[in-house]
């Protein structure tokens, strides 16, 4: 019975991953695109619950879907009106953006074959602060400032854009 | 989570639904009437009478009212953002009673990471007024959602190194832990800026006077749900108002003690405490004026984040030094 409902809402979680991803590329109404992507990340955060890891989950949420996706969305609330018409599709861009995901997915299905998968349920359990603390700044420390890097690039990027100002551009 | 060291009982889990259901109801119908009653008694009215003993049973017959009322769908709306942001707004907030302890034992799960739960989905509130928002066509509750957006971004940070602060002196995100950490003493009196820090982000977060920007009604009609009607109307309402009961029962769990207290059970403390807090919010919308929208940004980034911060360091050095 568990068991059924386990791999039901797994496949369920799976579903809003693609969908929303699909959506996220395909849509025409930029709008539509940031809640795919949205929809796109829960998705993701229900695959890491699934792999036995909530904290991620739940962080994967609070700073993907709560912070980062409502930033876009306010970004794109303050450009250009959206009841203009959006321009034509480049097929030049399609093919190039084909290109360099195609790259990404060939690059990720090799990494798959290569590493040693452990199952979910034989890593640890223990979810203290104390333990996340520690992981964070020992195993995954690289990710840990990894992720920094990245945010620090975009808001470098956010002030190097906004630097201009209303009248600029 | 479906390990076998804590599988899930079907069961429990329904009637936990159950409950939730039922709770989110009646506390909205309570709550619109002590908004009634609190606002009419604080301008020397008696508010409603008719309906029932002091008008006791005046928000179910309205409830009645807006069940029995048509769904007017505007021609120009984004349909299927526009149909799901009534039910993007209300699942959240059922998630957040999965760990909330009402009692000792009264508690759906007790999970280790039971304030991050909340938290991160309090977060999908925001997604679903922007959605509101934007798919109702309209500049009002463009308006509506654009400042419900910029509002709760700004007091999210806040609020979380707020509860960062008391998370540190417990060491856990469990809730039950945190209530367990205050046998002796209440954290209201161990942590006073902090709680306050919380009670300012915590009005600000459920959209509530003097920080109601997004739905002002004397400039943008109703906000983002301007253009909603009948049931879809009513579940942004119930959204709103158990959003006010869950940043109040988070208050009374991190700083009141929980359900503590002497004499009486537990789940009867909690509620006390719970809606003594949402008296405090109600008492702060017939008292204070609506802010400035640039006033409201600056309370929150150059007054509550600094405050907040020198909050959870002092608290880390008192941790390791004392």
């Amino acid at each position: 019975m568990s068991l059924l409902i386990a791999t039901i809402s797994f496949y369920l979680v799976v579903a809003a991953t693609v969908v929303g991803a699909v959506i996220a590329v395909a849509a025409r109404n930029i709008f539509h695109n940031v809640l795919g992507l949205a929809l796109s990340l829960i998705g993701v955060a229900g695959l890491f619950l699934y792999l036995n890891s909530p904290f991620v989950a739940l962080m994967q949420i609070l700073i993907y879907v709560g912070a980062i996706t409502i930033a876009i969305c306010f970004a794109i609330m303050l450009s250009q009106p959206l009841y203009l018409p959006a321009p034509p599709r480049n097929p030049l861009k399609i093919q190039g953006a084909a290109f360099g995901a195609g790259l990404v997915f060939i690059f990720l299905g090799l990494l798959t074959r290569q590493t040693l998968w452990t199952p979910a349920a034989e890593r640890v359990h223990d979810w203290s602060i104390t333990t996340i603390g520690h992981y964070l700044l020992t195993q995954y420390v690289v990710i840990f400032e990894l992720i920094s890097l990245l945010l620090l690039v975009a808001m470098l990027g956010a002030i190097v854009t906004a630097r201009g100002g209303r009248g600029g551009a | 989570m479906a390990t076998a060291a804590h599988s899930v009982s079907v069961f429990g889990m329904i009637a936990g639904l159950i409950g939730v259901m039922a709770l989110v109801a009646v506390n909205a119908l309570f709550l619109i009437w002590m908004e009634r009653k609190v606002s009419a008694h604080m301008q020397l009215r008696p508010g409603p009478m008719e309906v029932g003993w002091h008008g006791a049973i005046q928000t179910i017959a309205d409830a009645l009212k807006l069940l029995g009322k048509e769904l007017i769908t505007p021609r120009d709306v984004d349909k299927p953002v526009y149909l799901a942001a009534p039910i993007v707004i209300f699942l959240p907030v059922l998630v957040s009673f999965l760990v909330i302890p009402f009692s000792q034992n009264l508690i759906i799960r007790d999970m280790h990471v039971g304030v991050l739960l909340i938290l991160s989905f309090a977060a999908l509130t925001v997604l679903a007024i922007l959605m509101a928002g934007w798919a109702s066509n309209n500049k009002y509750a463009v308006f509506g959602a654009i400042r419900s957006v910029a509002q709760n971004v700004a007091y999210e940070i806040p609020l979380l190194i707020t509860l960062m602060s008391v998370i540190l002196m417990v060491g856990s995100f469990r809730l039950t832990d945190i209530v367990a950490a205050q046998n002796r003493i209440w954290f209201v009196f161990v942590q006073p800026v902090a709680f306050i820090l919380y009670i300012i982000c915590a009005t600000a977060e459920t959209n509530r006077a003097p920080f109601d920007l997004p739905e002002a009604e004397s400039e943008l009609v109703a906000g983002f749900h301007t253009e909603y009607s009948g049931m879809r109307f009513a579940l942004f309402f119930l959204a709103e108002y158990t959003n006010m009961f869950i940043v109040a029962a988070l208050a009374t769990i991190f700083f009141l003690g929980g359900w503590r207290g002497p004499f009486l059970p537990g789940l009867v403390w909690f509620l006390i405490k719970v809606y003594a807090i949402i008296f405090l919010i109600m008492w702060f919308r017939w008292t204070f004026p609506r802010v400035r929208f640039d006033q409201l940004i600056t309370l929150s980034w150059k007054i509550l984040i600094p405050l907040a911060l020198a909050n959870l360091i002092v608290t880390a050095f008192v941790l390791k030094l004392v």
